[in-house]
């Protein structure tokens, strides 16, 4: 549980900065830090517990059926992790305090730090491969929200954007290796992997796996080549270069390397992926820092340089090198760190970066001067400092790498020369800046930082000096135990952190790294002026352009399929759908079943051929639309017809019913819309879709006629039995409709609602074309509402909707119900205003028929909650007898006030669609003046 | 009886997807309701074929199958709706665009179609 609060303390520590905010900037600051400090004290307080070989763990069950569990561990190498995130962490909240300005929101700033640092921690202390990746990604977030954080900048837009991608990229890359890895090993789970590195190695999907986390890895720790993310993410304020790219986020990816080491590691292949990407990114990363002008820059192309000696250190599959990276990469985070901060004052200080207006700063700023100088000092690899052994531990390693064959002297010989070229930009870094005459044009007088600005930066130098004086007193302890959970059980290396070794070649390869590197500095002029005959390019160019080539080559992969025209949609969409019905069909070994076919009567028999042909006709004759559309009807007409037939009362009501309001819907239409299609299919196109409906029709066919043959296995015995006594109604269909599927119900009324309001809002001030004549150029019959229409209509109403009641009323037991009821009544209110006009009927009807269908959909709704007040779940039904006088004794039941909502919503919902579309050639038409 | 009724859905869900594969917006709510009326005949067969069967409780009958009819039900209203918005939106379509082509182009002009 302790485990868990050093996780959690920052992920809480994300709100405290927001609040903290309002009792200003000092005490936000403060505020900030206490919940870390917090964590970092819990941390020293099980860090016994480590050193003793123990391994805290927690474990909280999450999402079981992916086997990702909020499982954490803390063995050496986690605490040590932990210890440089909370630690470094805490100094930057307080150097953050000072470099940000007023025009800073500071409690955004620390918000996001701290979510930062809470996926660091993630990160580091998992025991699950899947949280690793969950907290691996969540590093990519924050840290996108860290660099572009100064978001009015252009550059930190860019700079945060390409972070994004290649980090995020190489974060999908590790999720695919992390489940290749969990499918070898059998589990996610952290510990059980670790153990498993014989089984993983031995594996034929070794390779991929190990590919695909490299490529998570290397594109997280910036290495070639992948490293150009790295200098751009400078636009970041200082602190969270300072953080994100000494510290935590750039060593996200070498932890990865440490973790994986007694996983993945061992192999040759591990060997040419690790160790020669690290050489290659230790070498072009510190060619470049000697080459950029800009002070963070420099620092940007070290931080690359010095991943790739961490890298290749893993790389060398040795216990002792990975002794040597997990040192580096202690001293690394204190050096860098204090560089960046100390980049940060200058800049802070003078108002530039560039180094060809800094020089001489010593007489303006002594002490941050001296704070530098033991840094770079430290970086360049000088003795008594920490980066001189892990340094001197690296150089005597790549001796030992006799990977390369005869080539072997190669390693030793590029590590020193990356060595000679590190104390040259670490030699130029101090003199260029801090030394070297005066000042040219700096925006600002510069003087000494605040006082508790430096403190972080002396904090770590005393690091540095400690470390690098007393090594063994100090970091043996931690390294050690560090280095426990790094190298398999009984190959841990006798870590013997001298100073001094005696005259060896390591010694004098570091002679040779320090003197070149004066020698290289004088120089320097001649090495710019061979770099002058390059045409620098800028990552951001390149990776803009790339980055636009492959959303153009993904855009015309698209286009070939989406051209926008949705006929071209419907074809593929029906060809699909095509494609994967007949693929069932052809699974099936034959089409028809056991059953004994009915034989044909001859009313079924001329029903379908009448069917056949009046489909056929509607298609035939599908140019002219009138008529195309008075076949429809007949079609309509006989599937209801057909449901009669086939003992479907309730159906074929409903189909009648509808088939009465659709026509007259589609005749209203029609009357705005063009009475004839012209003709423009071209042949080709004609015989396609032919063969296309034609290949539906038969699939369908086939289907229908399979299912048709074969033995019927229902559950509708259930509701046969179960209607009278639980749903106290008689029509199955209707009991089922309002009772045992109410929750449909609902839902589908819903829909008819939703629907209503939608042609209700979208014939809100349409742009008409009316006609003024038919399309043979006559003009429409001046006898608007005929007489007999108008008077039978009228005389009708009264006792359509005695009907409409009556066929509501017997629903429950007979055929009926709320459905059919409603279309009824809402096919006689739109008789009369065909009949009489809208006119007439306005004034009798005077009022709108939204709240009508809402009301019906809210009737059902609360019919449904009711059952809660009597403690039943949601549309439970209740009924019972009652004998009314004149009536008789009616069975009453709740479903009946349910069917009630049904009936007002589609009564509501029709007439909305179909008054409102009548009226929109009136003054009574919808428009939002009238609302 | 079957293989009959099984021809007459096909015919009519061939009729529907030939007219939903036009470019006009008519044709293809036709079309539309046309595809309905067969997915409502499929559905309903379903049950099995019964005649002078009842879902009526005490009606002296063998009981046909209550479900599909059910779910057919409600079908037929819910295409009703849907056809309605269809039609509508093709009406407001024509009126926005100027155009009743599915494709949503400006004119009526009839256009080269992309293969």
């Amino acid at each position: 549980m302790t485990l868990l609060l050093i996780v959690l303390l920052p992920l809480l520590g994300t709100l405290v900065p927001l609040i903290g905010i309002r009792a200003g900037r000092t005490y936000c600051a403060w505020l900030t830090a206490l919940l870390p400090a917090v964590a970092l004290g819990i941390t020293l307080y099980l860090a016994p517990l480590v050193f003793s070989g123990n391994v805290p763990q927690f474990f909280l069950p999450w999402i079981p059926q992916l086997d990702l569990h909020l499982a954490l561990r803390l063995d050496g190498l986690s605490l040590l992790f932990v210890l440089l995130i909370l630690g470094i962490g805490l100094l930057i909240i307080l150097y953050a305090r000072y470099y940000l300005s007023e025009q800073d929101s500071m409690g955004r700033f620390y918000a996001y730090l701290m979510l930062f640092m809470t996926s660091m921690l993630g990160i580091v202390t998992s025991n699950n491969l899947l949280l690793l990746w969950f907290f691996w990604e969540l590093t990519s977030l924050s840290s996108f929200l860290l660099i572009g954080f100064w978001s009015h900048q252009s550059d930190a837009r860019k700079g945060a954007r390409m972070a994004l991608t290649v980090t995020g990229a190489g974060g999908l890359s590790l999720l695919a290796g992390f489940l290749l890895l969990g499918q070898i090993v059998g589990t996610m789970d952290l510990s059980v992997v670790l153990q498993s590195g014989d089984q993983v190695r031995s594996s034929p999907y070794y390779l991929y796996a190990l590919v695909l986390i490299l490529l998570g890895a290397f594109t997280k720790s910036a290495q070639f080549p992948f490293q150009f993310w790295l200098p751009k993410a400078m636009a970041a304020p200082t602190p969270v270069s300072a953080y994100l790219h000494s510290a935590t986020m750039v060593k996200a990816g070498v932890f990865l390397l440490a973790r994986m080491f007694p996983v993945l590691a061992g192999t040759d292949l591990w060997f040419y992926f690790v160790a020669l990407t690290g050489l290659v990114t230790l070498l072009y990363g510190a060619y470049f820092a000697l080459l950029k002008q800009d002070l963070k820059g420099v620092l940007a192309f070290s931080t690359i340089s010095h991943l790739g000696l961490i890298t290749m250190l893993f790389g060398l599959n040795s216990p002792m090198a990975a002794v040597a990276g997990v040192f580096h990469i202690i001293n690394h985070a204190t050096f860098k760190a204090s560089l960046f901060m100390a980049a940060g004052i200058v800049d802070h200080e003078c108002g530039t970066r560039d180094i060809r207006k800094l020089n001489g700063l010593w007489r303006y700023m002594p002490y941050t001067t001296a704070l530098a100088t033991i840094a770079a000092a430290s970086m360049a690899g000088v003795p008594l400092l920490n980066g001189f052994l892990s340094k001197e531990m690296f150089l005597s390693e790549s001796l030992d790498a006799h990977m390369l064959g005869g080539l072997s002297w190669l390693i030793p010989a590029l590590a020193t020369l990356g060595s000679v070229l590190s104390a040259a930009y670490s030699l130029r870094f101090i003199h260029d800046v801090f030394f070297n005459g005066e000042p040219k044009n700096l925006p600002k007088k510069p003087h000494e930082p605040p006082r508790y600005m430096r403190l972080p930066i002396e904090i770590l130098i005393l690091l540095c000096i400690v470390v690098g004086l007393f090594p063994s007193s100090t970091v043996s302890g931690l390294l050690n135990a560090a280095v426990t959970a790094v190298v398999p059980a009984g190959y841990e290396p006798e870590i013997d952190l001298a100073i001094w070794h005696g005259f060896n070649l390591p010694l004098l390869m570091s002679a040779i790294a320090l003197g070149g590197g004066i020698l290289v500095y004088a120089l320097r002029h001649y090495i710019y002026n061979f770099h002058r005959q390059f045409r620098s390019q800028d990552p951001n160019v390149i990776f803009e352009a790339s980055t636009q080539a492959i959303v153009r080559v993904a855009q015309q992969a698209i286009d070939r399929f989406e051209n926008g025209s949705l006929q071209r949609y419907m074809f593929w969409l029906l060809l699909t759908a095509l494609g994967f019905s007949a693929y069932g069909l052809i699974e099936s070994p034959r089409l028809s079943g056991n059953l004994p076919a009915q034989s044909i009567d001859w009313a079924v028999a001329v029903g379908a051929g009448m069917l056949c042909l009046s489909g056929l006709a509607t298609v035939f004759f599908h140019r002219r639309r009138l008529i195309s559309l008075i076949m429809l009807s007949v079609v309509g007409m006989l599937v209801s017809l057909a449901f009669a037939r086939f003992s479907a009362p309730d159906l074929a009501l409903t189909q009648l019913a509808v088939e009465v309001v659709t026509m007259i819907l589609l005749m209203l239409a029609l009357f705005f819309l063009p009475q004839k299609t012209p003709k423009e299919s071209s042949g080709r196109r004609i015989m396609r879709d032919v063969l296309l409906a034609g290949a539906f029709g038969g699939v369908v066919a086939s289907l229908n006629y399979a299912v048709l043959t074969r033995p019927l296995q229902s559950i509708s015995s259930f509701f046969l039995e179960n209607s009278v006594p639980g749903g106290g109604g008689h029509n199955v269909v209707n009991v089922i409709l309002v009772d045992f599927r109410g929750f449909d119900t609902l839902g589908e009324i819903t829909v008819l609602g939703i629907a209503g309001l939608a042609i209700f809002k979208l014939l809100n001030r349409l742009k008409l074309f009316m006609p003024s004549s038919d399309m043979e150029g006559r003009p429409w019959s001046p006898e608007r509402f005929p007489a007999i229409l108008a008077s039978m209509a009228q005389s009708l109403l009264p006792l359509a909707l005695l009907v409409s009641v009556f066929i509501f009323l017997r629903g429950h037991n007979l055929p009926g119900g709320g459905f059919i009821a409603g279309l009824v009544a809402a096919a006689t209110l739109i008789l009369l205003y065909m009949a009489r006009g809208v006119e007439w009927a306005q004034q009798r009807l005077d009022f709108q028929f939204q709240p009508i269908a809402v009301a019906g959909v809210l009737i059902a709704t609360l019919t449904g909650l009711g059952s809660w007040v009597f403690g039943y779940p949601f549309l439970t039904s209740a009924f019972g007898h009652f004998h009314i006088p004149l009536i008789g004794d009616v069975e009453l039941a709740t479903a009946l006030l349910f069917d009630l909502g049904v009936y007002l919503t589609v009564v509501g919902a029709t007439l909305m669609i179909l008054a409102n579309l009548g009226k929109v050639t009136t003054p009574h038409r919808p428009s939002k003046e009238k609302r | 009886m079957e293989a009959l009724y099984a021809a007459t859905t096909g015919i009519l869900t061939a009729c529907g997807v030939y007219l939903i594969l036009r470019g006009r917006t008519f044709p293809i709510v036709v079309g539309l309701t046309m595809l309905s009326y067969a997915a409502n005949l499929f559905l309903f067969s379903m049950g099995g074929l019964r005649t002078a069967y009842t879902t009526i409780i005490g009606a002296n009958m063998p009981y046909a199958d209550p479900l599909p009819q059910a779910l057919v039900l409600t079908a037929i209203v819910i295409g009703f709706a849907m056809t309605a918005f269809v039609v509508i939106l093709a009406m407001r379509a024509r009126g926005d665009l100027g155009s009743d082509h599915a494709d949503g182009q400006r004119s009526d002009e009839p256009r080269e179609e992309k293969q």
